[in-house]
């Protein structure tokens, strides 16, 4: 386990702030006690401090998972986010999608979203502005890609895909093992 | 007088005699053992203590050595002679005692690459015969080495292939291979030896034989600039290189429960630059923006020159999105061409806040 590098903290802030923008600050800066990020196995674990000194005392390879994986940093140096981090991101998510419950179960096995799917959307998204998923009931369902702007959604015939799949909660039960 | 000195006389003679024999006559209870190959003998006799407590031993042990000396040099005179340089040499035989290593044993070599590989594969090394049959010239030559068989360096005829250059000169080219082929054998032997005797090689770019790359030079740069007696200290740099800050292969991380503080104090620092980097203004959206106002004001000229049917137009034309802004220009735009008459490009811009 060790502290990210300047590197890495960079490349995940600007992976973060794509979906959170600059929300990230409450993340860093709580109120309610000091969190801070760890690379361990080359995935990045958000923790408090009380907990990350009772993990100092299990050796490495004995060491599964601390407080919430965000991601993971890949051989080529880049960030990927991964679902777990999605108790995160939803609270502080700019872009917001809501899908009707009819294709709630398509987006949770792994599919795109079509327009034909889409409930609501923010106002203004750009394209290709990350988004978080949200069911009618406004539960969290996943995050994504916005593939076209809010107007253009609004034009745009209904077998077109508009947010593109990232991770949805159903990959708490398709990739169990690769979670941690 | 004379009597006795005749008596004294042989009596002195028989002693003299018995003086030389006893220079060379040793008795000893048991023999001794010979190794004239080293120049070595074995005394098994037992020791008398007390003849070596009596006076400290001292005469005792040269009486003891000069015995065993003196067989040993008649065991010497013992063997075939010969003369040189008019000196008399004895021909030492072969020794027979064995004596221990002087050096330790040879440590057995470390595989090479391939005999790892085939290790790893269960390769078994078949047994392959000298000679081979050539076929061209109708005799038998050997596998390998030279005037082998199925040499190509040494035909007399090479078709050039129709895809090669018609100027290239193919016994040039086989030449050639043929040297590249000895030359990486040769590479790999000694890599193979260095390897086995753990000596270090230098690294990728430090030895150059062809073109190098820009970070193998970069990194013989750096090797060549800490290759000094004080570390590359003193050293000069151009004006807009960068000293490279990882030394070595060991990376230096912060320590995991360092200052928690300042942790968060950088973060956010690297935020704000982060913040500062992304530009102002977002060119699209800007474009948007005034693409919108655009529309808008042709609308609004539209609607004017064509009253209700301008206005149903536009709002069919631009969808709901456009329609809604245009709608709301529209309301306040009305407002405003009836205050400010002929006019009409009069409305100011802070009027449209847009839906941030």
């Amino acid at each position: 386990m060790r502290p990210l590098t300047d590197e890495e903290t960079k490349t995940m802030f600007e992976k973060l702030s794509k979906y959170i923008g600059e929300n990230i600050k409450l993340l860093i800066d709580r109120p309610d006690g000091t969190y801070c990020f760890r690379l361990h196995n080359d995935r990045v674990y958000y923790m408090s401090e009380k907990i990350l000194k009772l993990a100092t005392n299990i050796s490495r390879d004995k060491l599964v998972s601390v407080g919430t994986c965000f991601g993971k940093v890949t051989k080529t140096q880049k960030f990927r986010l991964h679902i777990t981090a999605l108790d995160f991101l939803a609270p502080y998510a700019k872009f917001k999608v809501w899908v009707k419950p009819g294709s709630e179960q398509s987006f949770l096995y792994g599919n795109h979203i079509m327009k034909s799917g889409l409930g609501r959307i923010t106002e203004n998204t750009s394209q290709y502005q990350g988004v978080v998923v949200y069911s009618m009931s406004d539960v969290p369902l996943g995050f994504g890609v916005a593939a076209k702007t809010t107007q253009e959604c609004r034009r745009v015939d209904p077998m077109s895909i508009v947010v593109f799949h990232q991770a949805d909660i159903g990959e708490y039960i398709r990739s169990e093992d690769t979670l941690t | 007088m004379a009597s006795c000195s005749i008596e004294d006389v042989l009596a002195k003679a028989e002693r003299d005699e018995a003086e030389k024999l006893r220079s060379i006559a040793v008795n000893k209870e048991l023999d001794l053992e010979f190794d004239p190959g080293h120049l070595l003998a074995f005394d098994k006799n037992r020791v008398d203590t007390r003849e070596f407590k009596d006076n400290k031993g001292e005469d005792f042990l040269r009486s003891l050595a000069r015995d065993n000396t003196q067989l040993l040099i008649n065991e010497i005179w013992k063997l075939p002679t010969e003369k040189v340089d008019e000196v008399i040499v004895a021909k030492l035989p072969d020794s027979t005692t064995p004596l221990p290593r002087e050096k330790p044993a040879p440590k057995p070599k470390p595989p090479t690459k391939w005999e790892q590989f085939a290790k790893l594969k269960g390769i078994q090394k078949k047994k392959k015969t000298n000679m081979v049959w050539d076929e061209v010239h109708k005799e038998w030559k050997r596998r390998w080495g030279y005037k082998r068989a199925n040499d190509d360096t040494k035909e007399w005829l090479i078709e050039v292939p129709v895809t090669a250059d018609p100027n290239e000169d193919q016994f040039a080219k086989r030449n050639k291979a043929k040297k590249e082929r000895v030359a990486r054998n040769e590479y790999n032997r000694l890599k193979n030896v260095a390897r086995a005797q753990k000596i270090k090689v230098p690294g990728i770019g430090l030895a150059p034989t062809s073109q190098q790359s820009k970070s193998e030079l970069a990194q013989a740069v750096n090797v060549a600039k800490i290759s000094t007696a004080s570390v590359g200290k003193f050293q000069e740099k151009l004006p807009k290189e960068k000293t490279s800050k990882n030394t070595g292969k060991k990376r230096k991380f912060q320590p995991l429960i360092g200052d928690f503080g300042s942790e968060k104090q950088k973060q956010l620092d690297l935020l704000k630059v982060m913040d500062s980097k992304k530009p102002r203004l977002d060119v699209t959206k800007a474009v948007n923006k005034q693409m919108r106002e655009e529309d808008r004001e042709s609308a609004q000229k539209s609607k004017k020159s064509f009253g209700k049917k301008g206005r149903k137009g536009n709002m069919s034309g631009k969808g709901k999105g456009k329609g809604m802004a245009g709608g709301k220009g529209k309301g306040k735009g009305k407002g405003m061409a009836g205050g400010k008459g002929p006019k009409g490009k009069g409305r100011k811009p802070n009027m449209k806040q847009g839906k941030r």
